[in-house]
């Protein structure tokens, strides 16, 4: 009978060698290891022996059944990384075929530009004040130093509404007054964004309605130094570090003295291109010393305060960081244009 | 203002290049606008024709004689310089007239000659062609040269003959040094009105670079009969008109002006016509005094008409009478301003007063006398009478920016003297000057503190001194401060700031020191509202929307088409903000709508875009009840439309179209995001949006705006054109942000198991999604952890009228784990309360 066990072993081992796949291995292992296996038919004949036998018999049982296992678990193992790598050839797919698309949303870049001028200006102290879009002829104009009539109205082709004394605001710089009429006599740093207005047909180059950002600093110890120095590390966070600014006299009525504020063109880098008109300069703010007839409407008097005021445009600064030569795309909201920011 | 460097050279010494004089001027607040060079280097513009030192020189026309092959030509014997004369054939017409008369050369003819191979452009062609002079034959005649036109050189389009020199000249001498010029255009910006003129800057180039300005003589020889009691003038108006000075000169001929003041006109943009009319112009463009020449023997035969043969010409000033009206020189009728000062006689008007002369007291081709008069008047009231009469005019300009009473004396002289020396005129002896107030000039104290103060610069008495009296200035140490009196020729000085500025600016604003601010902080605000604003923007960028800006300007007509044609009543009735004076038809009233914006975007885009969504956050406008300015109110506007999934490959590209649960969904994400937690949504009805397919957003009770789908109409309205229906929402912002709570709770986190129970319960067809819900949730109770509807039937199954609602409950609870028999109870109550409270039943 031993031999008979020693045999079926030799023949197990053979079968097993020959299984091709798991399912082949199943079948083997129910026919040979299963509970109505060769291995236990044959166990179920051990009342045939002789007692004295029997124990040698049965360790010999426990010795085969035990290598068949062992040699079915490797054939398993063998078997199942087979098949694996089977299924992981045939699944192999083109990695170059498109993705599965998102919807992607996105801020319009003159917010994005915005966002941008508040972080620098709020990392120096500054906070939004925001006032209103429809504004009174003596807030966008009487209490900033322009008189009805006075050729400084030239630099402002303004919208009128059908109530006299009621126009579009031209520039956010009526809030400057509004401003200080609020935080009299604390001193202050402001910006001031908002849409502003003006009378110009729309083209490439103007536009009827633009964002401003005013900003104003009033206090008892505030000079051109103070302007220049502030302006200076705005321009340098907005454009770079390294980029050279150049301040040049100039006039608003509303700031005494007023200067304009250039950046080294960041298209050609100062060599001259159509865009700096081949000055190597672009025109970024203007700004200048509050001037004491502002000073005195906010109700701060001038012998004692002063201050520095200055604005900008973002979708101007957007066009030279974007290289946007057309300023109608900004309203125009074509999302063939809006999706590049 | 155009400004030729060899005009102003007459005035200051410059030494630099037209570039670094730009950049000087630049800094100094005199905008320079561009360069332009005329034949000399310079400038970034590779094109432009710069003229060759060697061969193109001044050649003098010695002889001109007849071709003998070619009738119309001649030949030209030229001396440039060379060893030999050259002879060059030419067609020139204006050569003709000296044929045969041998010897030219008493008669100074130069003319710009041009050598083989030299830079050109082609006076043939059409605007500026360079080419290259080559030497041909013409008609037998080997030709190496050429005499020029103003065309080939670039200085005009004139190519009807060659271009002749007025004035001695060196044959052979460089045409560059003789021709050769740059033109600086600067920005008159309002506060240096003193530099409309070659003067006005000579005078910022002189204080600028440390020299004294070289002025043109005002003195007059005058050697007619006096002209007292000739002229009278009177004004009603001395706050309108200052001062009005009056000269007569007789005996003018109206011959060409000499040829270096018509190219210093043309140089500086304007045209030449006569020298009476061109002295005028040059006098202006000089010194900045606009003048106006009148012709003195029409005055005169009126005063015979209204103060006899012996009584003077009398001007008065005045403002016009009831319908009075005015024929200016250009022929035009005008009706006038009440506010527009006129220069007057007794029989009548004679011009408009610092703007523009009259028709009938024009020099005309016969004057010979004339009355010149150089006034000064109110630049507040020439703006605003010039920008009424919509007339724009040089003398306009200057007057409407200001010009000193100080100058109109010396223009009247500067005019008289040249009408005497190139006009062949004799100036009658005295002025008559009319100057009833002439005002005081206050000094005024500048402390060396002060420039520290505003201006940030560290200065002595001595250096701000020397700054202000370069530029004339008159000013007085006193030690403890300085008193300063401005120069007469300006009006923008109105305190210690001006004269801070003209401090900078002579300091240098690329020299100023440049600090860190060292006041003191003022109190730190949070703008909550803006930050509220930006976190909804970032919200819905979040979910997939696009933000968009839009115009703020419409029409009342765009926004009608937020209602189906034939509804009557727009959606707010209180006017709109509407401009007096729209630059478009299409922008003329301000916004009540930005769905109306978003949907008109949505159209725009919906020609090469199949799935849109977008949003936008601005204001609306309405007329407010109280006061002239409107209310400006906040509102969101948000439109879906589309494809629910992007194109991909495999599925061959087909996706369900967004529908109302889309957008409803980006508000509910919205709310939550938010954590606002009243909100609730109702059907309602809105002619905007599809009958069935509305829904009002409520906060509490309040009403929080419309969503839905856009009716049919109006989207066909606004021409939507990518097929797919349209869903849109416009909600009150200003409610939305008030709702935000400043901060909120969280809920613990519970690794008690959640037990999931699903129920399905069968209601009347009318009851809503959200009371069922608002059942199951109140049953529910703190165990009841969500709510999932998961099926929407209705069908025979449950029978007519009826639907079912099917739902995933989870029940958990933050503090023990939950046994079937817990949520067993939990289940049971939710079923009992929806049994009573809506007839509901269990779907078996
Ligand atoms: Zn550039």
């Amino acid at each position: 009978m031993l031999a008979q066990l020693d045999e079926l072993y030799a023949q197990s081992l053979d079968s097993l060698a020959t299984a091709v796949n798991t399912a082949v291995l199943d079948t083997w292992y129910k026919d040979t290891l299963g509970r109505k296996g060769s291995i236990y038919l044959l166990t179920r004949q051990v009342g045939q022996l002789p007692a004295a036998e029997r124990p040698a018999f049965g360790q010999r049982v426990n010795a085969v059944k035990q290598e068949l296992e062992t040699a079915y678990e490797a054939r398993l193992a063998e078997l199942k990384a087979a098949e694996l790598q089977a299924e992981i050839t045939a699944s192999a797919i083109d990695v170059t075929l498109p993705g599965r698309k998102q919807w992607r949303g996105g801020l319009h870049v003159a917010t994005q530009t915005l966002r941008e001028i508040y972080r620098i200006w709020g990392d120096m102290g500054f906070q939004v004040y925001r006032s209103r879009d429809v504004e009174t002829d003596e807030y966008n104009f009487e209490l900033l130093n322009i008189p009805p009539h006075h050729p400084a109205r030239d630099m402002w082709d303004t919208f009128h509404t059908t109530t006299p004394g009621v126009i579009l605001r031209t520039h956010t710089s009526p809030g400057q007054v509004h401003a200080m009429h609020e935080y009299y006599p604390e001193p202050i740093r402001v910006i001031l964004p908002g849409m502003c207005y003006r009378y110009e047909q729309i083209t490439a180059r103007s536009e009827l309605q633009f964002h401003q950002v005013e900003g104003l600093a009033v206090g008892k110890n505030i000079s051109m130094a103070d302007l220049k120095g502030t302006l200076t590390d705005f321009a340098r966070r907005m454009f770079g570090a390294e980029r050279q600014v150049r301040f040049r006299a100039n006039y608003f009525p509303f700031t005494e003295p007023s200067a304009e504020m250039d950046v080294e063109c960041i298209i050609c880098g100062g060599d001259g291109c159509n865009v700096c008109k081949y000055t190597g300069w672009v025109e970024i703010l203007g700004c200048g010393m509050v001037h004491p007839t502002v000073l005195r409407n906010g109700g701060y008097d001038p012998a004692v305060y002063s201050g520095f005021a200055f604005g900008m445009g973002p979708e101007r600064i957007a066009m030279l960081k974007y290289r946007i030569d057309d300023i109608r795309y900004f309203w125009g909201n074509d999302l063939r244009f809006l999706e590049q920011f | 203002m155009l400004v030729p460097i060899s005009w102003l050279k007459d005035y200051v010494d410059i030494s630099m290049s037209p570039a670094e004089l730009a950049d000087i001027l630049t800094i100094a607040g005199l905008e320079v606008e561009g360069v332009d060079y005329i034949g000399i280097p310079g400038g970034r513009d590779k094109n432009r024709l710069v003229w060759d030192r060697d061969k193109l020189v001044v050649g003098q026309i010695l002889k001109v004689e007849q071709h003998p092959n070619a009738d119309r030509l001649v030949l030209a014997t030229v001396e440039y310089g060379g060893d030999e004369t050259e002879v060059t054939v030419t067609g020139a017409p204006n050569l003709f007239q000296y044929l045969s008369q041998g010897d030219l050369s008493h008669l100074k003819l130069y003319s710009p000659f041009a050598m083989e191979g030299v830079e050109l452009y082609d006076g043939h062609k059409e605007g500026q062609v360079k080419m290259v002079l080559k030497g041909r034959p013409l008609r037998g005649i080997h030709n190496r040269c050429m005499l020029c036109s103003e065309k080939e050189l670039g200085l005009s389009d004139d190519h009807e003959g060659i271009m002749i020199l007025t004035g001695d000249y060196t044959p052979g001498t460089p045409l560059q040094d003789v021709l050769g010029d740059a033109v600086i255009s600067i920005d008159i910006i309002p506060n240096i009105a003193r530099c409309a003129s070659i003067v006005g800057v000579a005078r910022e180039v002189a204080a600028l670079t440390g020299q004294k300005v070289r002025y043109p003589s005002y003195d007059v020889v005058m050697e007619g009969p006096p002209v007292a009691g000739k002229v009278q003038i009177s004004t009603d108006h001395p706050d309108l008109n200052p001062r009005f000075t009056a000269m007569i000169i007789s005996g003018v001929s109206q011959k060409p002006s000499p040829g270096w003041m018509q190219r210093r006109l043309k140089l500086a943009g304007q045209r030449p016509i006569n020298v009476v009319v061109d002295i005028s112009n040059y006098v202006m463009l000089e010194m900045g005094e606009p003048n106006h020449t009148f012709d003195y023997d029409f005055l005169r035969r009126r005063a015979d008409q209204y103060n006899g043969p012996d009584g003077p010409v009398h001007i008065i000033t005045r403002l016009p009478n009831e319908g009075e009206t005015v024929t200016t020189l250009d022929g035009v009728k005008r009706e006038l301003p009440e506010t527009t000062i006129l220069v007057t006689d007794p029989a009548g008007a004679l011009s408009l007063g610092g703007i523009m002369g009259g028709e009938e007291s024009e020099i005309s081709a016969a004057t010979t006398n004339v009355l010149l008069e150089a006034a000064a008047w109110n630049f507040i009231n020439i703006r605003r009478s010039a920008t009424l009469l919509k007339l724009n005019s040089e003398a306009g300009f200057r007057f409407s920016r200001g010009v000193h009473p100080s100058q109109a004396i010396l223009g009247a002289k500067r005019a008289a003297e040249l009408l005497r020396q190139l006009a062949g005129g004799t100036v009658w002896q005295g002025v008559i000057d009319y100057y009833p107030n002439q005002p005081e000039v206050a000094p005024m104290r500048l402390t060396a503190v002060e420039v520290k103060r505003l201006g940030g610069i560290d200065l002595t008495n001595t250096q701000i001194k020397e700054m202000l009296e370069a530029l004339e200035f008159t000013v007085e140490d006193q030690g403890d401060a300085l008193l300063v009196t401005s120069p007469d020729f300006r009006l923008d000085i109105t305190g210690t700031h001006d004269l801070v500025e003209e401090v900078c600016r002579m300091y240098g604003y690329d020299r100023l020191p440049s600090i860190e601010m060292g006041d003191t902080l003022p109190p730190q605000r949070s703008n909550t509202r803006l930050e509220q604003e930006e976190r909804v923007k970032d919200i819905l960028v979040k979910q997939g929307l696009q933000e968009i800006i839009s115009y703020r300007l419409t029409t009342p007509e765009r926004e009608a088409k937020l209602l189906p044609p034939g509804i009557g009543a727009p959606p707010d009735d209180r006017p709109y903000v509407t401009l007096a004076n729209p630059i478009t038809v299409d922008r003329v009233t301000m916004r009540h709508s930005v769905l109306a914006s978003v949907l008109e975007t949505t159209a725009a885009n919906s020609r090469f875009k199949s799935h849109i969504a977008l949003f936008e956050i601005g204001l609306i406008y309405l007329a407010s009840e109280e006061g002239v300015l409107p209310d400006e109110l906040g509102r969101l506007a948000l439109v879906l439309t589309g494809p629910q999934q992007k194109f991909f490959w495999q599925s061959g590209g087909d996706s369900a179209a967004l529908d109302f649960f889309d957008l409803k969904g980006v508000v509910e994400g919205l709310i939550g995001a938010l954590h606002i937690d009243n909100f609730s949504v109702e059907a309602a009805a809105h002619p905007t949006f599809r009958p069935g397919r509305t829904a009002r957003l409520l906060l509490g009770e309040k009403q929080l705006g419309l969503m839905g789908e856009i009716h049919p109409l109006v989207v066909e309205a606004f021409d939507v054109r990518n097929g797919y229906p349209v869903l849109g929402l416009e909600l009150d912002l200003e409610l939305l942000l008030a709702a935000i709570p400043p901060w909120h709770h969280i809920e613990p986190v519970t690794n008690y198991p959640a037990i999931l129970e699903d129920v399905a319960l069968v209601v009347d067809r009318l009851t809503t999604a959200a009371q069922v819900e608002e059942q199951i949730r109140l049953a529910g109770g703190y165990l009841l952890k969500a709510v999932e509807l998961f099926d929407v039937y209705e069908g025979q199954q449950v029978g007519a009228g009826k639907k079912s609602l099917a739902y995933h409950l989870t029940f958990q609870s933050p503090n023990k784990t939950l046994t079937d028999k817990d949520v067993k109870k939990q289940r049971q109550r939710i079923v009992q309360q929806l049994e009573r409270n809506l007839g509901a039943r269990l779907r078996d």
